[in-house]
C-alpha cells in the first residue's frame, strides 16, 4: 500500500451542495481493493441527491480507476438517470475515458435470479422431486426394456455378446466381493444368534434361536444385506465408471463408431451382477449360519450337530428358495439403477458425485422395496 | 503502440527448469514490459507452458530469479506472494473453470476469496466482467459443461480479469477456436489491454495473433529464449528456426496480405 493510497482513503467521493447543486468530488484509488467502501459512499450520494436538481462529478483527482472504479461511477450516474437527475461527469482524465465508456456500455439485464417466496420455493422442490421420482421410475424402465432387448439378440447371436468383459465383471463384482461379504454376514449371524439367545434364555427356550435363525437368514437377511453391500461396493463403483465415461465422451466415441453401449458397457455388468449376487447370497447366508452355529455353541452350549438336526427340522426347502429367487431380480435392479444413473451424469464432477450417491441410496430403497413385494408375493401364494 | 514505458513489470533471470533428467529450459532470461503483449512461441513441447506455469509458481525452478513488479518471488513472504498473486490472472489452456459453479459464480470466486463486496456488486461486476469479453446475458447462469469451447474461453478470460489483475497470463487463447472466434478473442485480449492497461505474456501458436497483437515476440528454441522483438524482427531474422516458424508455408498467406 503507497501512502498516497492511505491519505486518499477518505477521500474518495466528497459531497458539497450548493442550491439546487450538488457537487461529487471523486479522489483517490477507485479500485477492486476499496469497492466496498465506494459503493456505500455511492449509495449514501444517491440517497443525498433527493433535493438537487442537477449533479456534477468531479473525477479529476482520481488516481487510479479500473472496472469496479468504473462500474461503480456509472452505477452513480445510472442511480441518478433513474431518479430523474441528470449527472454530468466532469473533467475524468483521457486515460480512463475508454473504461468508463466500457461501463456505459454494460447492460444489466436481470442480474439476481428472482427470488421466489418460501412456499413457492417448497412447492416448486416437491413438484421437482416428484417428477425427479417419476422420470427415474421411466427411465428405469426403458432401461429394462433396452437391456431385455439387448439381450434377445445376444440370445439369437451369442457371439455378439461381450463374454470376456463379462468375466472381468464377475471377477470384481463377485470374485473380489466374496470376503468382505463372507466377513460381514458372519458377524452379523453371530449378532443375531447372540441376542436371540439372551431374550429366549428367558423362556428357556434357546434352542429356538436356531429356527429365527434359519428363516431370517435364508428368507430375508441373507440376500438383504448382500445386496445392500453389492449395492454400496459394485452399484457405485459401475455408476462412477460409466459417469467418468460420459464426462470424457467415450460413450459417444463408442456410439459414433458404430457400437452399442448398451450391449458393450452395460449389458456385461447386469449379467455379471446378477450371476454374482446369487453366488454372494448363497455363501453369505452360509457364513451367518456358520456364525450363528459358533455363538449358538459358545452361548448356549448349543452343539454342531444338534443345531443342524435343529435347522433340518425348522427350515423347509422353501424357505432356501424364497431367499434365492429374490436375488437375481435384486442383482437386476441395482445393475439398472447404477447404469441409468452412470449415464445420466452431466459434465461436472459434483454431477458425478450426486450420481454415485444417488445411485446407491435409490438401489438400496429398490431393494428394500422389491424384497417387500416379494414378501407379500409368496404370503399370497403360500411359501 | 500500447507500450507505456520500459519498465519490465516481470523480469526473468537464469531460470533453469527441468523434470528429472531432462533440462527444459536452460538459463532463460526474459524481460516482460508494462501494458505490452508479448508473445511467447516455440516449438510443441518446447518450454513456453513451463516457463508461464514457472513464473506463476506453479512449477518449481532448479535456478535463477524472477522479479515481479520489482519485488524478487524469492524474498517475498507468504503474504507477499498472495498479494502478488492477486495482481495477476491466469487463463489456462482448458479453462480451467470450476465445474460446479455457473459462469457468473466462477466470476465471482475470486472477488469472494479477496474482497469484501456486497453481494449487489459482486453480481454486478460478475456480470460486468462477463458482458465485456463479450458473452449474451443467458450464459450468465450456466454451467461449464453447458458451454461451447469459444464461451468457456471467454468465462476464463472474465474469470482471470476478475480481481482487475495488471498482468494477464494466457495459455494458448485461441487454440481450439475457429478462425474467426480466434480473431475476435485477439481483438477482445487488444481491447481489453488498452481499456484496463493490462500486461499480457501470452503463450501461443497462433500466427495470426502474433501477428495482430503482440507488440513483441520471445522465441523460446533449444531451451533458450534465442530472440525478442517485434514482428518485423521476427521476419527479418536468419535464424533457421525463426525463420521456418515465421515465414514458412502456413504463414506465407498472412506474409502476402501485409506486403499487399
Amino acid at each position: 500500500m503507497s501512502s498516497a493510497k492511505r491519505t486518499a482513503k477518505d477521500a474518495l467521493l466528497e459531497f458539497k451542495v450548493s442550491g439546487r447543486q450538488l457537487a461529487l468530488t471523486a479522489g483517490g484509488s477507485w479500485t477492486a481493493d476499496r469497492a466496498g467502501d465506494l459503493e456505500r459512499l455511492v449509495d449514501a450520494a444517491l440517497k443525498r441527491a433527493r433535493d438537487a436538481a442537477a449533479v456534477d462529478i468531479n473525477m479529476a483527482r482520481v488516481e487510479r480507476l479500473d472496472t469496479y472504479g468504473a462500474w461503480l461511477l456509472e452505477r452513480l450516474v445510472r442511480g441518478f438517470a433513474a431518479a430523474g437527475r441528470e449527472a454530468r461527469v466532469v473533467d475524468l482524465p483521457e486515460r480512463y475515458r475508454d473504461l468508463v465508456g466500457e461501463a456505459g456500455r454494460i447492460n444489466l439485464g436481470k442480474v439476481a435470479a428472482a427470488r421466489q417466496g418460501r412456499l413457492a420455493t417448497a412447492i416448486a422442490a416437491i413438484r421437482r422431486t416428484a417428477f425427479g421420482i417419476g422420470r427415474d421410475f421411466v427411465m428405469i424402465v426403458q432401461m429394462l426394456g433396452a437391456l431385455a432387448i439387448a439381450g434377445m439378440r445376444c440370445v439369437i447371436r451369442p457371439w455378439t455378446f461381450r463374454f470376456t468383459s463379462m468375466v472381468h465383471h464377475l471377477d470384481r463384482v463377485g470374485w473380489r466381493a466374496t470376503p468382505i461379504i463372507l466377513l460381514i454376514t458372519f458377524v452379523l449371524g453371530c449378532i443375531i444368534a447372540q441376542q436371540g439367545i439372551f431374550h429366549f434364555r428367558r423362556f428357556g427356550i434357546e434352542i429356538y434361536v436356531v429356527d429365527m435363525v434359519g428363516i431370517l437368514v435364508l428368507r430375508e437377511m441373507g440376500v438383504v444385506m448382500v445386496a445392500m453391500m453389492v449395492a454400496g461396493r459394485s452399484g457405485s463403483a459401475y455408476t462412477a465408471e460409466l459417469g467418468s465415461m460420459k464426462m470424457r465422451e467415450e460413450i459417444d466415441a463408442l456410439r459414433t463408431m458404430g457400437f452399442d453401449p448398451l450391449k458393450i458397457l452395460i449389458l456385461p455388468r447386469v449379467v455379471a451382477l446378477v450371476i454374482a449376487l446369487p453366488i454372494l447370497t448363497f455363501i453369505g447366508s452360509m457364513a451367518a449360519l456358520f456364525g450363528a452355529a459358533l455363538v449358538s455353541w459358545a452361548y448356549a452350549g448349543i452343539g454342531p450337530e444338534i443345531f443342524l438336526s435343529r435347522l433340518r427340522d425348522a427350515i423347509e426347502l422353501d424357505d432356501f428358495v424364497v431367499g434365492m429367487v429374490k436375488a437375481p431380480f435384486i442383482a437386476l435392479i441395482i445393475g439398472i439403477v447404477a447404469c441409468v444413473e452412470g449415464l445420466n451424469v452431466k459434465g461436472s464432477a459434483e454431477s458425478l458425485g450426486l450420481h454415485t450417491t444417488a445411485s446407491v441410496v435409490k438401489s438400496i430403497f429398490l431393494v428394500i422395496v422389491i424384497d417387500g413385494l416379494f414378501a407379500v408375493f409368496f404370503a399370497a401364494i403360500g411359501m | 503502440m500500447a507500450v507505456l514505458g520500459n519498465e519490465a513489470v516481470i523480469g526473468v533471470r537464469d531460470l533453469v527448469v527441468g523434470f528429472g533428467e531432462t533440462v527444459v529450459l536452460d538459463r532463460v532470461s526474459l524481460d516482460v514490459l508494462r501494458g505490452e503483449i508479448l508473445g511467447c512461441v516455440g516449438a510443441s513441447g518446447g518450454g513456453k507452458s513451463v516457463l508461464m506455469r514457472t513464473i506463476i509458481g506453479l512449477l518449481p525452478r532448479r535456478a535463477g530469479r524472477i522479479a515481479v513488479f520489482g519485488a524478487d518471488l524469492d524474498g517475498l513472504s507468504e503474504q507477499g506472494l498472495r498479494a502478488i498473486e492477486r495482481r495477476w490472472g491466469v487463463l489456462f489452456q482448458q479453462g480451467a473453470l470450476f465445474s460446479s459453479l455457473t459462469a457468473r459464480q466462477n466470476v465471482q470466486f475470486p472477488m469472494r476469496e479477496h474482497l469484501r463486496l456486497s453481494r449487489r456488486l459482486m453480481d454486478e461486476i460478475a456480470v460486468a466482467k462477463l458482458e465485456m469479453v463479450g458473452l449474451s446475458p443467458d450464459v450468465r447462469d450456466k454451467y461449464p459443461s453447458e458451454l461451447s469451447g469459444g464461451m468457456v474461453k471467454r468465462v476464463a478470460l472474465a474469470r482471470a480479469l476478475a480481481l482487475d489483475p495488471d498482468i494477464v497470463f494466457l495459455d494458448e487463447p485461441t487454440s481450439g477456436l475457429d478462425p474467426i472466434g480466434a480473431g475476435e478473442f485477439d481483438l477482445l485480449i487488444k481491447t481489453l489491454q488498452q481499456t484496463l492497461g493490462l500486461t499480457v505474456f501470452m503463450v501461443t501458436h497462433d500466427l495470426d495473433s502474433l501477428h495482430s497483437v503482440c507488440d513483441r515476440i520471445a522465441v523460446l528454441a533449444d531451451r533458450k529464449v534465442i530472440t525478442v522483438g517485434p514482428i518485423a524482427a521476427m521476419l527479418a531474422s536468419d535464424h533457421p528456426w525463426v525463420k521456418a516458424y515465421f515465414r514458412g508455408k502456413r504463414s506465407r498467406a498472412i506474409d502476402a496480405a501485409e506486403i499487399a
